[in-house]
């Protein structure tokens, strides 16, 4: 479920950023007010346990492939909502810097998509709602299932919605979703069995492992109140740059929707708030729109002839370079002009050396 | 795992730009990825002036251009797989070449691919150039939060024992398996993964009593401060410089101007 850089905009990668920034702050702070220092390899140890359950495999009954545990959920279960946030992001930020799986813009996506859902969601929510107080080995296993697929499920839904605003890949809506949501429900099916096996074989081994667990997850203080405050930031931030960006992008997405699903899936691009944001967007973006020859045909074909396009200035280079012939030329020449500098490069270290 | 160790192992080297200050290496990877991020969804040709720094970092700190490559592709199938939808819904020929007319689809393919190799490549060779635990303590500098700062460097520690350990128990599984390797049933996968996870467990409560002994107070120190010097200053202002100019100037266009080619 790794996002990667290339299919996100900057836009909505640094929203995103932020948002994830503020989630890491918020859960450092509800950490420190808790004065015990052995929570700190813990989550160090733990997070390697992530690495290494990953490594090994088990066959999925009646179809032939093999999966492995996510670790997002048994995280939260065995560390509470904030230190398995911080544990979860720290994993990611390993796997996009060692790994190659997403990337660094792309890093605050992931980590709201992977490590947010089940640990402010559906850990307080779903798990803590159903194992409660008095856990027996069926609200246990009940309770890990179904918060690993609804996390899950989220964090897909959060994937399609990020790549949506970005508009670089040309997957309708429509497609991606049901492209995303159920393999995403086979995949949580797993993950919640492996999840609840895992967590039922602790607690029957050693019960006071997850009684402590619970213990150290404080759930005073996670006020209901505050969570919902939070998340409703987040969209709005989110939602800002999904605004900004439907009217940055109108032209890929929107032929898309129209081509293959009609309209429906978009909000009217002839409103007023459209209208504004647009000239909103052409007087402030620092990374003003490209223009590109695909949008006229569309134009004149009259599916959209009202959409208000954000126009060009004028004194923005030639955007159409990348698809003229001069352009390709051009792009070929500052090709061989970067190896050619790699070269000499080379050549002048060597000599030093 | 050997990705990690072959990256500390890169990372201890003494080239001019492992001597920077990794804050300085962290600006300048973000600015390159923001950079290469924001072209349009039909841009290839203006990504091209942003091939030279993946190229001369890797020059420049000797880290073979075979390891980045290789690190750079593990990232290929996923991007492949999203990219490869773009040809079949986007079939507006946008370009013709000769005879060949090429779709938006293809275009907008072929930029994701450039994109992406050039994104990953950057972060690739800001982890083999930097040792890790100075990019940590660059990072507690830029005001990342302590815990999790302290908390990336000890999942960054143990990653190697932990997986250690998973490998001897999936050894110690062939072993009795008779010869043959069969992939693990659920029943067998739960209790081995349970028992990974109490040994891991048990493996922090001794961590913990030793820090304790060594009077750890949740903070790792480190011996000797980074210095922010001019060169590192002077790394920034270039790379950044470059890169607004390649981003906002048609650099590929005014070669082909050069040249003639209309």
């Amino acid at each position: 479920m790794h996002m990667a850089d290339a299919l996100l905009s900057p836009a909505v990668g640094g929203a995103m950023w932020a948002v994830t920034a503020g989630l890491t702050a918020y859960s450092a702070k509800k950490l420190k007010e808790i004065p015990d220092d052995s929570r700190v390899p813990l989550m160090g140890v733990l997070g390697a346990f992530v690495f290494a359950a990953q490594m090994i495999n088990f066959s999925i009954p009646a179809t032939g492939s093999s999966g492995h545990l996510g670790g997002g959920m048994i995280l939260a279960i065995l560390l509470g909502p904030h230190a398995a946030f911080l544990t979860l992001a720290s994993v990611l930020v390993v796997q996009a810097l060692f790994f190659a799986d997403g990337g660094l813009l792309a890093l605050g996506c992931n980590i709201f998509n992977m490590a947010f859902f089940p640990c402010f969601i559906a850990y307080p929510f779903i798990y803590r709602k159903i194992a409660g107080r008095y856990a027996t080995a069926k609200t246990i296993s009940v309770a890990a299932t179904v918060s690993a697929v609804i996390g899950l499920q989220l964090g897909a839904f959060s994937v399609v919605l990020e790549t949506m605003a970005s508009g670089i890949s040309a997957l309708p809506f429509n497609a991606f979703v049901l492209l995303m949501q159920p393999i995403h429900l086979a995949i949580g099916l797993v993950e919640g069995v492996v999840t609840a096996a895992v967590v039922l074989f602790v607690w029957q081994a050693r019960p006071e492992v997850l009684a402590m667990a619970e213990e150290n997850a404080p759930m005073r203080g996670f006020s209901m109140k505050k969570v919902l405050a939070g998340l409703a930031a987040a969209a709005l931030v989110t939602g800002g740059a999904l605004s900004w960006f439907a009217s940055t992008y109108p032209d890929g997405l929107e032929w898309s929707m129209a081509k293959t699903s009609g309209s429906e899936e978009l909000p009217a691009p002839e409103g007023g708030i459209h209208a504004a944001l647009a000239g909103i967007q052409e007087k402030t973006a620092f990374l003003p729109d490209y223009g590109f020859r695909a949008s006229e045909p569309e134009k004149s074909a009259g599916t959209e002839a009202e959409t208000p396009k954000p126009e060009t200035p004028a004194a923005w280079p030639n955007p159409d370079a990348g698809t003229s012939v001069s352009g390709l030329v051009g792009g070929a020449m500052t090709l061989v002009l970067a190896a050619a500098i790699g070269m000499f490069l080379r050549r002048t270290s060597a000599a030093r050396r | 795992m050997e990705a990690l160790a072959g990256a500390s192992g890169d990372a201890l080297g003494s080239s001019p730009v492992h001597r920077l200050d990794p804050r300085a290496k962290c600006v300048v990877t973000v600015l390159f990825v923001v950079a290469v991020t924001s072209f349009g969804r039909y841009d290839v040709s203006r990504l091209m002036p942003f091939v030279l720094y993946p190229v001369a970092i890797a020059t420049l700190s000797g880290v073979s251009a075979g390891s980045v490559a290789a690190r750079t592709l593990a990232a290929a199938p996923f991007i492949l797989l999203v990219g490869l939808f773009n040809p079949f819904f986007d079939r507006q020929v946008i370009v013709r070449i000769g005879g060949l007319a090429v779709t938006g689809g293809w275009m907008s393919f072929l930029s994701i691919a450039v994109r992406s190799f050039l994104a990953v490549s950057a972060a690739v060779l800001l982890v083999l150039t930097t040792r890790f635990d100075l990019l940590c303590a660059g990072l507690r500098k830029m005001c990342l939060p302590r815990v999790f700062v302290t908390q990336l460097e000890f999942l960054h520690r143990y990653i190697g024992l932990l997986a250690g350990e998973a490998q001897r128990m999936v050894r110690a599984h062939d072993l009795r398996s008779n010869g043959n390797r069969p992939k693990l049933a659920l029943v067998v996968y739960a209790p081995m993964i349970g028992l990974l996870l109490l040994r891991a467990l048990d493996r922090a409560t001794r961590v913990h009593r030793a820090m304790k002994a060594r009077l750890f107070d949740g903070e790792i120190r480190v011996l000797r401060p980074l210095a922010f010097s001019r060169s590192d200053f002077l790394f920034i202002l270039a790379w950044g410089g470059y890169f607004l100019v390649c981003r906002f100037a048609d650099v590929p266009g005014l070669l082909s101007g050069l040249a003639g080619v209309r």
